[in-house]
Formats: structure tokens, C-alpha cells, sequence
């Protein structure tokens, strides 16, 4: 069964390559069944690599051969198997398929529904390998393949010079965190001489002593990678924008899949953060201020991906959170959870916006809940499992994420009341989300509930949703085994109570509308805050003035090329030189014999004024 | 004193020649007082002790040069309207410029030999010493005349020819 | 004796005279005769500096330039005089100035 591993990430490759060369050619039934088939055969034998796994969970290495060799380094191209990328890799591809599924209803009217396919499919196998890889190297390729897919499927609708542009700052705010990512591969081959993971980080341990100044380096650099693919801060400016793409594509990748990938790192490589216990707290509190920063913002915002996407980057931040305080099983399973409900959100708003004729202001929807009642059941239960309503498999997670944050000496309870604060901001906008949409008058009149493809997938990823917190992930083996006694029961009891109480608030403001808040948000202040957060903090306008404008400005300099300016002038004056020699010679005699004769005036004059005795 | 006057004489004669010959406009004309200004001057290397040079002065200069001079002229049998033109051609405008350029160097010139003192020596050199020196001494400066002579001989050959067969 | 002979710097002084005459000739005229009558004007006036001043030692040397100057004007003439034919088969005209176009 072992051997098969590589079979996984190699069908939906396949698949994406045949979709590309057959482009235009093959019908669309076809398109669809290659698309969705290649994945569904790529979770099946996951599903079964995965069972006889867990039947005898020993991690295992899969060399296939040997990707290149230079001196002493030789990268393969080879898989490594453990817990950890058996729970990435049923996400990513039980998931994906559901996604996919969904995308043949959604996509069904597009043009280029064979190209969709074919960028998706090479980004099921993109983030395969990056999260298969058991080198840093192999990862690599992976987490730049993944990059290049979410830039092909953002500006996937490119005739809209806007969302190229959206996928342009995608692509270039998350190269930022690759360079750093890469500069911290340099340092750990460096030192310790290999990118293979399990032996490099056994060397790590070897080489390196607890708060060493080396390992703080390594893991910032890698912490830059994975700050720019997770969009937390502060490289998260290009999630919100990357919402131009399809929604399906922003489910899958911006909220199930390859944004967790900066989690993936940091777990697959927790051995080198441990030693340094100063990047961990950069880690934690990054994730932190993320988390808050993001929800905050998506409290104000009206546009219903942008309210998702801003919620992704802040549950990303809990994930960042429960790295930081060592919660490394928790970070992993609200990852898992996260995938469900989120892409079950997603889809949902997918399923909104394709039948309510491409709207998204949540503002002019409004009554959705019996003319979609899927959807609607399928929204209610994402957002619960969203704000971790008790019994959803979000509450499980982001429970002991808290508590294990609440036990970290000395900052803990702070983490902890922060945390609260993000799950409390959390349940508000969430519902608030569910309230505006499907509750009140209906404004738009949506032509349709969802089909069989697009229902079977929201239908199961509910049962996920409020299930998944149920599931056990096998990767006790991968990580330390986190401490087991508990905190007070009043902790817990703050922690499972925090979201009621936003759900109750938010049903006062939003439903019943017994809370106003318009006089507080009509004050001055109050439009102040709102145009603060409703621009994301104004982190935009900043970078924008910071980077883009000197950036732009600079550019429009050197676009006039001053250096060849200077060898330009040297080329005039010999011009210059040249033109006026060319008009001397006029061809006219005198001027030649009166020319001779000044110049012979001259040398006379100047032998004159050497004195006789010196000739 | 004789030679005194006859050189002054000479002198005078020599410029008064030369400038008539280079402003007439008729090319016979100044050919002729240009043929007066190298007789002058040849009596003025009489005067100083240089019979040999005034003889060579009369004989090629005087003789053959400006015959040669004749015959070309001869040869393009030019018309009275060229000799207009070049009269319409002696206007200030014209001359003004290189007069002032001539003007310098003159003073210039002057200024450079007015340091300079003393007489000519009266004393004949005679074509014998200057046949010795030439074949002494300076042998080498009669072997590059010969080939500066031989060199003219055969250009002058060449663009002649090809004038008198395209003519033809 | 000494009183009475012929100043050196008289002779240069024609001498000069000669030159700066055939150098003006040289730049105000047109017609390449003229032009070359005016070289001869000035290498007749340089023979006569090197005479003066060959007689002013009383040695033959000047008169022996006086002789290179002989050949060299009467190659030049010989040539230049070939030159002139052409120019006036050419372009009918003895006028330099029309022919300032430097090719047949």
C-alpha cells in the first residue's frame, strides 16, 4: 500500500496536464468527470493508504528517485508519511473533491470551464507535494506551485483588469514570504548540512542548544514564509483581494487548503521552534493580533466573501496562536475542522452569489431562508461550528486552543482573554452574517435552491462540520504530548460561554434589532472606527504609501533611464564634435588656405614667446 | 653704392610687379609682370654674390616654369568672360579677410627679422662652389630632387595623357 | 667698405614682403592659375631668404635650397598644371569653388 502514496498527488497532476493539452477539444461531461474523477481517485487512495495506516501507524519514507545531486546535496524526490500529512492529505483531497463537485454546477456556464479544471487539479497535486514532501526543497516546490495556482485561479476571470491585479498583489505579497523562506532553507543547509526533514531536524537538536541565536534566525526566516502564505500580519493585505477568483477556488484555496499550509510548516518543523522559545512567542502573539485585527474588520465589512475571507485570516491566526503556545495537536485539528466549515461557508456563499446573479453586498440579500433552504441549513451550521457553538467541530478545537493558551506561565490568561475576545468577535459577525442574509425582507429574489452537485457537496461538509470534532487525528506520535491536567472549571465554562453571548448580541443587534447601535455608530468616533476597520486597519493605504507609491515613483525615474542619460551625453558631445568637423570641411580652398594661415599665425605667435636663449 | 642703388631698384620693381601680377585679371597679363617680378629678383642674386642662382632664376624660373604657364593658358584658350568674372571677383568684401590675415603674419614676420644685423658679404660664390657642395656634401638632397623631378615628370604625364585622349 | 653694402634684413624684408603678397594673392583669388602663379610668388620669395642669407656668410649652402626649391617648384607646377587641365575638362570652369564637391 505504500507504494501507492505516490500515486496520489501524480492522478490529479496527470489529469491537469491532459485538461491542458486537450483544451477546447474534449465536451464538457468529459471535462467533468477527468476534473472531479482524478481527485475523487487521489481521497480514495488516501482514504485506503489512511486506513492501513492507522491499522499500523508507522511513519514510513517513499523514495522515488533522485531530483538532482549536486556535491554533497541531493535532494530526492521523495514522500515521507506520518499522522500529520495523513490528516493534510485527507483535507486536502476529501475536501477538494467536495469542491470540486460543487465547481461542475457553479462553473457550469463558463467558457473556460476545461482550464478551471486543470488549475485546480495541478493545485490538488501542488499542495500533495508540498504537504507529502519529506524534504524542505521537495516542500518547496509544492508551497511555489500551490503560489503560482492560487495566482492563475485569482485572476481566473482576466478580462476584468481588476482581478489580475488582485492576483498580481497575491502573488507578490506572498514572494515576499517565500524570499524569506528561502534565505532560511540557505541557513539550515548551511548548518546543518541537509533539508531532509526528520534527519535534519534530529540534527537540529543535536547541534543547536535551547535559545541558541542561530535556530531564532532559521525559524524567523521560515516564520516569513509562512506569515506570506497564511496570510497573517503583516502580509495579509493580498487574502481580502484574492477573493476576485471563483468562490469555489477562494473555498478550497484560501480557506481550506493552501493558506494553512504556513500552519503545515510550523508543525512539520515544531522540533526547531522549540529550541527557540522567542520565535514561538513571536508566533503566538503574530497570530494573536491577527486574529483580532481580522475580526474586527470583518464586523464592518459588507461584502459577503470579503467577511469570509476576513474570518479565514483570523481563524488562521488561532492556528498561529495554538503553534505559539505549543498547542501543536489543537493548531492541527482546528486546521482540520477550520477546512470543513469553512469551505462549507464558502460554498455556501458560492451557492448565494451564483443564484442571486453575482451579489454580493449581504445588504441587498436578505429572506434567503425559504427560498433557499440548503443553503440556508448549511450557512447556520457553518456559522455555528465558526463561532464554536458548543457541540460543533469547531468548539472542540478552538476550546483547546484556549485552554492551552490559558495554561502557558506566566502571559497565558492574557492569550487567553484575547483569545476570547477574537471567539467573542467571532460569534458576532458571524451571525450577524446569517441574520442579514437569510432572516428580515428579501431584496433580491434568487432564481433557484442549489442542485444535486452543488447540495450533496453542502450536505456533506455539514455532516463534517458538526461532526468533525468528533474525529481523533492520529498524529500523537508527531508531536509532544501536550500536558493533560486541566485549568479551572470556571475557565472552561468563560470559554464554552464566550460565543452564546455573541450569538445572543448578535440576534439582538442584527434580528430583533432591540440593541441599536446607530447613534454610537453615527458619532463621530464611531464613523472614525468604522472607516477604520471597514479598510482593514488601513494597512493598504499604508503599504500602499510606504512601498507601492516610492516604489511606482522610482520606477517612473529610472523609466527615463538616467544612467544612459550619462553615456548619452558623451555620444552628443562627440555628436556635437562630429557635426561641426563635418561642416569644416566645406570643400572650398580658401576657407582651407585662411584656416592654414590662422593656424600658422598662432604657432608664430606662441614661438614668440619663447625667450632666443632657450631655442 | 652702385649696387646699393640697383638693388633698391630691383626690390622695388620685384613688389611693384608681383602685386600688378597678382590683380590683373587677364592671366597673360600677370603671367608677364610675374615674369618681370623673377627677373628682378634674379638681379637681386646678382647683386648679393649669387651669379649661379640668378642664371638658374632666369633659365627655369623666367623660362621654363612660366612658358609652361603660357602653354596651358594657350591650351584652355580662355575668353574675355572669364577675365570679367575675375575682376567682379576683387571686391573688399572678398579680400578684406585674408588681407588681415597677411597683414599678421607680415608683422610677424618683421617683428622676427628686425633683431636681425649686419650686411650680405660682397663676395662672389661661384658656380663651382656651389657644384662642389652640391656633390659633396649635399649629394643625398641631389638624388631627392631627382626623384621629386621624376615624380612630377610622371604625374604630370599621367593627367595629361588621359586630358588629351578624352579630348580626342 | 662696410658701410656701404647691401643690410641683410633689407633683403629679408622684400623677401617678406614677396610672401605675405603671394599669400594674399593665394586666398582672394579663384582661378587655379592665379593660385598657383601665387605659389610660386611664395617659393620664389623663400629662394630668396635662403640666398640672402647664404650670401650673408659668403657659403654656397643657401644657394644649394635655392636649387631644392627650383625642383620642387617645377615638379609642382608640372603637376599642378596637369591638375588644371583636368578641372577645366571636368567642369569647364577654372573656378575652385565649383569644384568644392572633393570627386570626379
Amino acid at each position: 500500500m505504500a507504494a501507492m502514496i505516490g500515486l496520489v498527488p501524480l492522478i490529479p497532476l496527470l489529469s491537469s496536464i491532459v485538461l491542458m493539452l486537450t483544451y477546447a477539444v474534449l465536451p464538457r461531461l468529459l471535462i467533468g468527470v477527468l476534473g472531479v474523477g482524478s481527485v475523487a481517485a487521489a481521497a480514495i487512495l488516501t482514504l485506503l493508504i489512511g486506513m492501513d495506516f492507522l491499522a499500523d501507524p508507522q511513519p514510513f519514507q517513499l523514495v522515488l528517485w533522485t531530483w538532482m545531486q549536486v556535491g554533497n546535496f541531493s535532494p530526492g524526490i521523495s514522500f515521507y508519511f506520518d499522522g500529520l500529512t495523513l490528516v493534510m492529505m485527507s483535507v486536502i483531497t476529501g475536501v477538494g473533491f467536495l469542491i470540486h463537485l460543487f465547481s461542475t454546477e457553479f462553473m457550469e456556464q463558463d467558457a473556460s470551464y476545461a482550464r478551471y479544471f486543470a488549475y485546480l487539479n495541478m493545485f490538488v497535486a501542488a499542495m500533495l507535494i508540498l504537504v507529502m514532501a519529506d524534504n524542505l526543497l521537495l516542500l518547496y516546490l509544492g508551497w511555489e506551485g500551490v503560489g503560482v495556482c492560487s495566482y492563475l485561479l485569482v485572476g481566473f476571470w482576466y478580462q476584468n483588469s481588476a482581478n489580475g491585479q488582485a492576483a498580481r498583489k497575491a502573488f507578490v505579497v506572498t514572494r515576499i514570504g517565500d524570499t524569506a523562506m528561502a534565505l532560511g532553507l540557505f541557513l539550515l543547509f548551511t548548518e546543518l548540512g541537509t533539508l531532509e526533514i526528520q534527519p535534519m531536524l534530529a540534527m537540529a537538536n543535536q547541534q543547536w542548544q535551547l535559545g541558541d541565536m542561530l535556530p531564532l534566525i532559521a525559524c524567523l526566516l521560515l516564520l516569513g514564509g509562512a506569515v506570506g502564505k497564511s496570510a497573517q500580519l503583516p502580509l495579509h493585505t493580498w487574502l481580502p483581494d484574492a477573493m476576485a477568483g471563483p468562490t469555489p477556488v477562494s473555498a478550497l484555496i484560501h480557506a481550506a487548503t493552501m493558506v494553512t499550509a504556513g500552519v503545515y510548516l510550523i508543525a512539520r518543523t515544531h522540533d526547531l521552534f522549540l529550541l527557540a522559545p522567542t520565535a514561538m512567542m513571536v508566533v503566538a502573539f503574530i497570530g494573536l493580533a491577527t486574529s483580532l485585527m481580522a475580526a474586527f474588520t470583518a464586523l464592518m465589512q459588507s461584502d459577503i466573501k470579503r467577511i469570509l475571507a476576513y474570518s479565514t485570516i483570523s481563524q488562521i491566526g488561532y492556528m498561529f496562536l495554538a503553534l505559539g503556545v505549543g498547542a501543536w495537536t489543537a493548531g492541527i485539528f482546528h486546521l482540520m475542522t477550520h477546512a470543513f466549515f469553512k469551505a462549507l461557508l464558502f460554498l455556501g456563499s458560492g451557492a448565494i452569489i451564483h443564484y442571486l446573479h453575482h451579489e454580493h453586498d449581504i445588504f441587498k440579500m436578505g429572506g434567503l431562508r425559504k427560498k433557499m433552504p440548503i443553503t440556508f441549513w448549511s450557512f447556520l451550521i457553518g456559522s455555528a461550528a465558526l463561532a464554536a457553538l458548543p457541540m460543533t467541530s469547531g468548539f472542540f478545537s478552538k476550546d483547546q486552543i484556549l485552554l492551552q493558551a490559558y495554561q502557558l506561565p506566566q502571559l497565558g490568561p492574557w492569550l487567553w482573554l484575547g483569545g476570547l475576545l477574537g471567539a467573542l468577535l467571532t460569534a458576532i459577525y458571524s451571525f450577524r452574517l446569517v441574520f442579514v442574509v437569510f432572516f428580515g425582507q428579501a431584496k433580491t429574489e434568487p432564481s433557484g435552491d442549489v442542485g444535486w452537485r452543488m447540495g450533496v457537496p453542502l450536505i456533506l461538509l455539514c455532516a463534517l462540520a458538526m461532526l468533525g470534532g468528533y474525529f481523533v487525528i492520529p498524529v500523537a506520535d508527531v508531536f509532544p504530548i501536550a500536558s493533560t491536567d486541566h485549568p479551572a472549571h470556571w475557565v472552561e465554562y468563560v470559554s464554552i460561554a464566550t460565543p452564546v453571548l455573541g450569538l445572543l448580541l448578535a440576534y439582538l443587534l442584527f434580528y430583533s434589532k432591540q440593541l441599536n447601535m446607530d447613534g454610537l455608530i453615527n458619532s463621530s468616533v464611531g464613523q472614525v472606527l468604522r472607516g477604520f476597520w471597514l479598510s482593514g486597519w488601513r494597512i493598504d493605504w499604508l503599504y500602499d504609501l510606504v512601498f507601492v507609491k516610492p516604489y511606482t515613483m522610482l520606477s517612473g525615474l529610472m523609466k527615463n533611464e538616467p544612467v544612459d542619460g550619462f553615456y548619452g551625453l558623451v555620444i552628443a558631445i562627440n555628436q556635437t564634435f562630429n557635426y561641426w568637423g563635418m561642416r569644416s570641411q566645406t570643400g572650398r580652398m580658401r576657407w582651407y588656405i585662411g584656416s592654414m594661415v590662422f593656424g600658422l599665425i598662432l604657432l608664430l605667435t606662441l614661438a614668440l614667446q619663447i625667450p632666443a636663449e632657450a631655442l | 653704392m652702385l649696387e646699393i642703388i640697383l638693388f633698391y631698384i630691383a626690390a622695388s620693381i620685384a613688389l611693384i610687379a608681383t602685386v600688378l601680377a597678382m590683380t590683373r585679371a587677364n592671366a597673360i597679363h600677370a603671367l608677364i609682370y610675374l615674369i618681370v617680378s623673377l627677373l628682378a629678383v634674379a638681379v637681386i642674386f646678382f647683386l648679393i654674390g649669387a651669379p649661379f642662382a640668378a642664371a638658374l632664376e632666369i633659365v627655369i624660373y623666367a623660362g621654363a616654369i612660366m612658358v609652361l604657364f603660357v602653354f596651358v593658358i594657350m591650351m584652355l584658350n580662355l575668353g574675355e568672360e572669364g577675365d570679367a568674372r575675375e575682376r567682379g571677383l576683387l571686391q573688399p568684401k572678398i579680400w578684406a579677410g585674408p588681407t588681415l590675415l597677411s597683414l599678421m603674419l607680415f608683422a610677424e614676420l618683421l617683428y622676427m627679422i628686425s633683431t636681425i644685423e649686419g650686411p650680405v658679404s660682397m663676395q662672389v660664390v661661384t658656380a663651382k662652389d656651389v657644384g662642389l657642395a652640391l656633390f659633396g656634401p649635399y649629394v643625398l638632397a641631389v638624388e631627392i630632387a631627382a626623384m621629386l623631378l621624376l615624380a612630377g615628370l610622371v604625374g604630370s604625364y599621367h593627367l595629361g595623357r588621359r586630358y588629351l585622349e578624352r579630348e580626342v | 667698405m662696410d658701410g656701404l653694402n647691401i643690410p641683410l634684413n633689407h633683403i629679408l624684408l622684400v623677401s617678406t614682403l614677396l610672401f605675405s603678397i603671394g599669400l594674399l594673392g593665394l586666398m582672394i583669388r579663384r582661378n587655379i592659375i592665379f593660385i598657383l602663379m601665387s605659389l610660386e610668388v611664395m617659393l620664389n620669395a623663400a629662394a630668396l631668404a635662403f640666398v640672402a642669407a647664404g650670401a650673408h656668410w659668403g657659403q654656397p649652402d643657401g644657394q644649394i635650397v635655392f636649387m631644392l626649391i627650383l625642383s620642387v617648384a617645377a615638379a609642382e607646377v608640372a603637376v599642378g598644371l596637369g591638375l588644371v587641365l583636368q578641372v577645366q575638362r571636368r567642369f569647364k570652369t577654372l573656378d575652385m569653388d565649383s569644384a568644392d564637391r572633393m570627386r570626379g
